[in-house]
């Protein structure tokens, strides 16, 4: 199995470490890297060459460039508008959950504060996306809220 | 003037594969001429690019056996999931019948081959359609309910908020909202 390419952006240091351990702990074959804002990850996403992620994972909550405005930025970018992205958030306000995935965001993950329930809910949510990655289901109407 | 040419054959095949790599983008480890690993998984419709392009050389991808079994179940579920005619049969009988194999084995080389169990990966193929169908606003729930062949509107509904997260009405006001947002955006 070929790996699978991950793109996390969170500002905060132990939600990355807390979602790079449950990451390692599922025994995918996954290939993690990070970056720490919006700003981080566009310029990443813009880079000449690079292999684009099959999944980036997003926090809403970050200083230069939001998660809001970098989804925006992801769809409204040629090249990149096809990417899977997951909102990965503290809020479970209903109303961050219907802005994300009306701007198009494919997946809504409330971030847990237990380890086994993170690990269930980045295994479900990476095997799904993937399905949809590697079949042809159109990623257009790809929407979960976990 | 005559040309006599004599050719290198496992040089020209390297140059042209690895040119048609580098158009995709894709990091690899060039082995032989007949093998090539990939350092990343290719998305499906890139894939299939790559394939088609390396044909116009007549050079082709062998895939093996259970890759092309995987994909022949792919296949075979998005037929009957889209084919009105099937909706009163069991999807495991007929996915048996028609690759004239055992559900069993079916089954158990698809969970192998993917990260996804064949139950779940029919059940995920089932919802996308009844989101188009919702999506279309042509049909009821309930219509929809009966032509993908589920027992009744709630066992439709149980499913579609167990796999999306969220109820059929929510999932077409957002959809509603979303593609007011982008209409807005393309037309400036």
């Amino acid at each position: 199995m070929k790996k699978i390419n991950i793109l996390l952006a969170d500002d905060d240091d132990d939600d990355r470490l807390f979602f790079s351990e449950a990451i390692e702990q599922l025994g995918l074959s996954v290939s993690l890297k990070w970056v720490v804002n919006g700003a981080e990850l566009l310029d990443y996403l813009k880079t000449p060459n690079i292999q684009l992620p099959e999944l980036i994972f997003l926090d809403l909550n970050m200083p230069i460039k939001g998660g809001i405005e970098s989804l925006i930025e992801i769809r409204s970018t040629d090249y990149l508008k096809h990417l899977s992205v997951a909102i990965y958030s503290t809020s479970s306000a209903e109303q961050d959950i219907e802005e994300s995935l009306i701007h198009g965001a494919n997946i809504y993950i409330r971030k847990p504060s237990d380890f086994d329930e993170l690990k269930a809910i980045l295994n479900k949510v990476i095997t799904t996306n993937h399905q949809y990655h590697s079949s042809d289901l159109s990623k257009e109407n790809f929407m979960m809220v976990i | 003037m005559k040309l006599v040419l004599g050719y290198q054959v496992d040089v020209l095949a390297k140059k042209v594969v690895e040119k048609e790599l580098t158009k995709i983008g894709v990091s690899y480890k060039y082995h032989n001429s007949s093998q090539i690993e990939l350092l990343e998984e290719l998305p499906c419709p890139v894939f299939q690019k790559l394939k088609r392009n390396l044909e116009e050389y007549g050079i082709h991808i062998k895939e093996t056996q259970q890759e092309q079994l995987i994909q022949k179940i792919k296949d075979t579920v998005s037929e009957i999931v889209h084919d009105d005619h099937y909706y009163s049969f069991k999807i495991s009988s007929i996915l048996s019948d028609k690759l004239n194999l055992s559900y069993g084995y079916i089954a158990s080389t698809f969970s192998e081959h993917t990260l996804n169990t064949l139950e779940n990966y029919i059940m995920l193929q089932k919802i996308e359609r009844a989101k188009v169908m919702i999506l279309s606003d042509e049909y009821s729930l309930t219509e929809i309910a009966y032509k993908l062949n589920y027992s009744s509107v709630g066992h439709l509904s149980n499913q579609f908020k167990k796999i999306t997260g969220l109820t059929s009405t929510s999932f077409l006001r957002i959809m509603r909202r979303r593609n007011l947002l982008y209409n807005k955006i393309n037309n400036g």
